[in-house]
């Protein structure tokens, strides 16, 4: 936690933003780069844990996006400014180059098409491959390939670190964090204050998870701050950013529209133990069909490969369950891909949700009246956009009339690497002679050292969960799950966060 | 270059502190094993019941007194045991990366021996489906919490898998006034003893629910309940606990055997002779890394073993020059371990050890050459998840330039 601000907490902030996934943190760094009192509310107990952090983590060109959609526009653009981005701070970022692969002559007769949508986005680097160029670049892969096209600025992306380099620049930069503070209610005048004057809000209570969204209303448009009703308390603010993700349809209701459903699509994906990461080179890519993108294998930047996702319509926002059918059907599907998988392991499973709309597009939308901003529908391509969407954010508050005036004391933050492209501090000899816990490795199968796990319990946004732990250092991610080090781990955090063995395992 | 060490060992367990005593008896001067934890010692460090040390030590042991008397014995041969020294992979042949609080480096042994051991398959391994709460654990994350920080960390668990480590999980629970809500196996019986089965679980009334399998996990949070199946009758049952623990199922953690190139069998370990010797010269495997998993005294003698071989090998730098003759398992059989032949050498405490993949009565097993039958025997019954000793006096009669040998049921 960083210094409270000296601004006046009965003063309303001027932008809040609900949701802390990688769209919400994209925007609450961009505003934080401006002299403005920004809140960011978010409904779980982390930053980036919904739809960011269980993806297939790949940096699209949006090649195969639909032309003219705001999606292929801010894909385009968000890719560009992610890659330059994520080498500034440190995350972890790999251009692999995917080989979208055609299987059957169906599929080789659609690959032109292909190659033309992509150039119709703009994305002209589009080669044909020969399945003799294809066999000799990616020599594991099933026999049985026609042909390919490669993509070559398809890049491999840290999910994790993303949306916490974001929220850690706004937090450093003055942002106030709330977390487990689902937007309930919204009413407009002054009737209570944000407690908060910048950091993360400490933890309060332990209540989390969803609100009653029905005894909200709809804000009128003039007059005084919106007053923002979360378990944690009520917030002002003038401006409202809606990136609430897979609960943007029910924020969107409480300023009064009815735009869009959120349709929760399921995706399970298996990722495969680092003993496989040697058997491909690239992101393989399946021909896409009219649904889905389609099941790739591709490696991970910690070293990993990933296979997945499955897309399955669940009526519920929390059905992040992984299934007996969604896993049969990856196995099957990445051992007909790629033999060799048979005699590896699984080291983990992820499920995540995306947030779909009946739309086929984006939905963002500005109410300069209402001063309210809506991000919604941003599918399976946020990670990509975040950095656009944010951008698109920012000009439409200024159009719509908010003062922008950029700080001229802006201190952009170093995440600690987590990647496998670059030396990390277990392998650095630097680190280790600055201090010996560099070379402490706690967690062995993911090497991260005991003072990487102590930074990341100390860190602006610190973990406070062994998840979060995860998330920033790779902790007990790994092949064993935690065989070895979990109670070290677990130890570790404690120690460092004030907390319990117990209470970090839930344990009652 | 000169090597820093005559033998460098890789794990500070009963195999590689076993094989570290030994050659340091033998004479070998610089012995180094290399333990990434704080304390040498391996998994007896938290398996806090007795059964340790009958076999090598010839006395009865707790897993702690056990895994400390091999600290002690180590140390008192001379052996440079160096903790919370991680070896991060291979940086030449027979050179080990390091790291450490003293830093980076790398460490170059004469001849080199693995005996990194063995986990167990955690859940993902074993794609439970489900949710992904917290309170789902291995037997060995378990132990640690338990008996190492001392932690009450479940109420009401379901313990996944019905071999002996399973059980050993009940009593690790009861340690903290859990209780086990059930034994899940999708055996049609525990492959236990039936007597540790009793002293554990028996007495305590925990049913062992047998052809079943966890369906799903289900909690937010924290573990609220699993759905049971019974792979019979595909019928579906709910048990109410806060914790899974999965145990058994071992995988040998050989990720320095596969970076390091050495051929692999099916006991997904390295590939072995009779002399420990692995596929690439000057480097051995020991220990539940090559026969996942035996019991500690096991482990310790299969580490005592290879030093002799290793000893022989600083003395003459002699190595086969072709590949030794293949041990090949017919199914059932899942593997045996050591996995190939290389002239009349014994294996470990003279048995070979096998895993079988279903149950069968009153088995004959045939063990043969080509057309020449070796060895042919009687079994009781094979157990899965059990091991299963194979005698070893037929190795004499192999022929070096000899086809694959073979172990098979004998059905006839």
């Amino acid at each position: 936690m960083i210094a409270a601000s000296t601004a006046d907490v009965e003063d309303a902030y001027d932008v809040a933003v609900v949701g802390a996934g990688v769209v919400g943190a994209a925007i609450a760094r961009e505003l934080a780069r401006h002299c403005l009192r920004v809140l960011v509310l978010e409904a779980a107990s982390d930053v980036g844990t919904g739809t960011s952090k269980a993806n297939t983590a790949i940096l699209h060109t949006g090649f195969d996006a639909k032309p003219g959609t705001l999606e292929a526009e801010l894909v385009r653009r968000g890719h560009t400014l992610l890659a330059t981005h994520a080498a500034e701070v440190g995350i972890p970022v790999e251009r692999l180059g995917a080989l979208l692969v055609a299987w059957n002559e169906d599929e080789r007769a659609a690959l032109p098409e292909i190659a033309a949508r992509a150039r119709q986005n703009g994305y002209t680097a589009v080669r044909d491959v020969d399945a003799g160029e294809l066999y000799a670049r990616e020599p594991a892969l099933a026999s049985g390939a026609l042909a390919a096209l490669e993509i070559p600025d398809e890049s491999i992306v840290c999910p994790f670190t993303t949306p916490l380099a974001f929220a850690t620049d706004a937090v450093v930069n003055g942002a106030t964090l709330v977390l487990d503070a689902p937007l309930v209610g919204v009413a407009r005048g002054a009737i209570a204050t944000g407690r908060y004057g910048g950091g993360v809000a400490p933890q309060g209570s332990a209540e989390s998870g969803d609100g009653d969204t029905s005894q909200g209303r709809a804000a009128s448009s003039d007059g005084d701050a919106y007053a923002l009703r979360t378990p944690r308390g009520e917030f002002r603010a003038r401006w409202v950013v809606n990136a609430a993700g897979l609960g943007a349809d029910d924020v969107d209701r409480l300023f009064g529209h009815a735009r869009f459903t959120v349709a929760p699509r399921r995706g399970e994906l298996i990722v495969f133990d680092k003993l496989a990461r040697p058997l491909l080179h690239h992101i393989v890519l399946p021909v896409p069909t009219a649904r889905t993108k389609g099941v790739l294998v591709s490696p991970t930047v910690l070293g990993n490969l990933v296979l997945g996702p499955t897309a399955e319509d669940v009526p519920d926002k929390h059905a992040t369950e992984s299934t007996r059918a969604g896993l049969d059907a990856l196995m099957r599907h990445g051992r007909r891909l790629l033999p060799a998988l048979a005699d590896e392991e699984v080291t983990a499973v992820y499920v995540g949700l995306r947030a779909a709309t009946e739309h086929g597009d984006y939905q963002i939308h500005v109410d300069p009246d209402q001063r309210y901003v809506c991000v919604a529908g941003i599918r399976s391509t946020g990670l990509t956009a975040s950095m656009a969407i944010a951008e698109r954010v920012r000009d439409g508050l200024r159009d719509a009339g908010l003062a922008l005036e950029p700080r001229d004391d802006f201190r952009a933050v170093r995440m600690p690497n987590i990647g496998e492209a670059s030396p990390r501090p277990h392998a650095r000899a630097d680190l280790i002679a600055a201090d010996p816990d560099y070379g402490r490795i706690v967690c062995h199968c993911e090497r991260v050292t005991r003072r990487e796990i102590v930074d990341a319990a100390r860190a602006a946004i610190p973990a406070r969960s062994l998840d979060g732990l995860r998330r920033r250092t790779r902790a007990t991610l790994g092949r064993c799950q935690g065989f070895y080090c979990a109670a070290a781990v677990t130890r570790l955090v404690a120690a460092a966060s004030g907390r319990t063995v117990a209470e970090l395992l839930g344990a009652q | 270059m000169t090597d820093d060490a005559d033998v460098v060992i890789v794990g500070g367990g009963p195999a590689g502190l076993a094989a570290a005593i030994e050659l340091r008896r033998r004479g070998v001067a610089r012995v180094v094993v290399l333990e990434r934890e704080a304390e040498a010692g391996g998994i007896p460090r938290h398996t806090a019941h007795l059964g340790f040390g009958v076999r090598d030590l010839h006395r009865l042991l707790s897993g702690p007194a056990y895994a400390a008397r091999y600290v002690q014995l180590a140390r008192a041969a001379g052996v440079d045991v160096r903790t919370e020294t991680s070896v991060t992979g291979w940086a030449g042949p027979r050179t080990l990366a390091i790291t450490a609080p003293t830093g980076r480096g790398s460490l170059r042994g004469t001849a080199v021996l693995l005996a990194t051991g063995c986990r167990e398959r955690p859940r993902a391994a074993r794609l439970v489906p489900g949710a992904r709460p917290l309170g789902v654990f291995t037997t060995g994350a378990l132990q640690q919490l338990v008996y190492l920080e001392k932690e009450r960390v479940a109420r009401r668990a379901v313990v996944v898998g019905a071999e002996h480590v399973s059980f050993s999980a009940v009593v690790t629970l009861a340690h903290v006034g859990a209780t086990t809500a059930a034994i899940v196996t999708d055996e049609p019986r525990h492959q236990s003893y039936g007597a540790l089965a009793w002293a554990t679980a028996g007495w305590r009334r925990v049913p062992i629910l047998t052809d079943t399998v966890v369906s799903s996990i289900v909690g937010r949070r924290r573990v609220e309940r699993v759905e049971l199946t019974n792979v019979a009758s595909g019928a579906t049952h709910a048990v109410d606990c806060d914790a899974v623990v999965f145990t058994g199922d071992w995988i040998p953690d050989h990720e320095l055997a596969r970076t390091g190139g050495l051929v692999i069998d099916a006991t997904r370990g390295p590939r072995i002779d009779a002399a420990l010797r692995t596929s690439a010269r000057g480097i051995f495997a020991a220990g539940n890394l090559v026969h996942a998993a035996e019991a500690g005294d096991v482990a310790a003698l299969s580490g005592r073993h290879a030093a002799a071989a290793v000893a022989a090998f600083l003395q003459r730098g002699a190595w086969p020059s072709t590949p030794p003759v293949p041990i090949v398992l017919r199914r059932p059989l899942r593997w045996i371990s050591p996995g190939a032949i290389d002239g009349d050498m014994r294996p470990p405490r003279d048995q070979f050890v096998m895993r079988v993949g279903a149950w069968i009565d009153d088995a004959r097993l045939e063990v043969r050459q080509g057309d020449r039958r070796l060895w042919q025997g009687r079994y009781r019954r094979l157990v899965p998840n059990r091991s299963i000793a194979l005698d070893a006096a037929w190795t004499r009669d192999v022929e070096r330039a000899g086809p694959e040998i073979t172990v098979a049921l004998d059905r006839d």
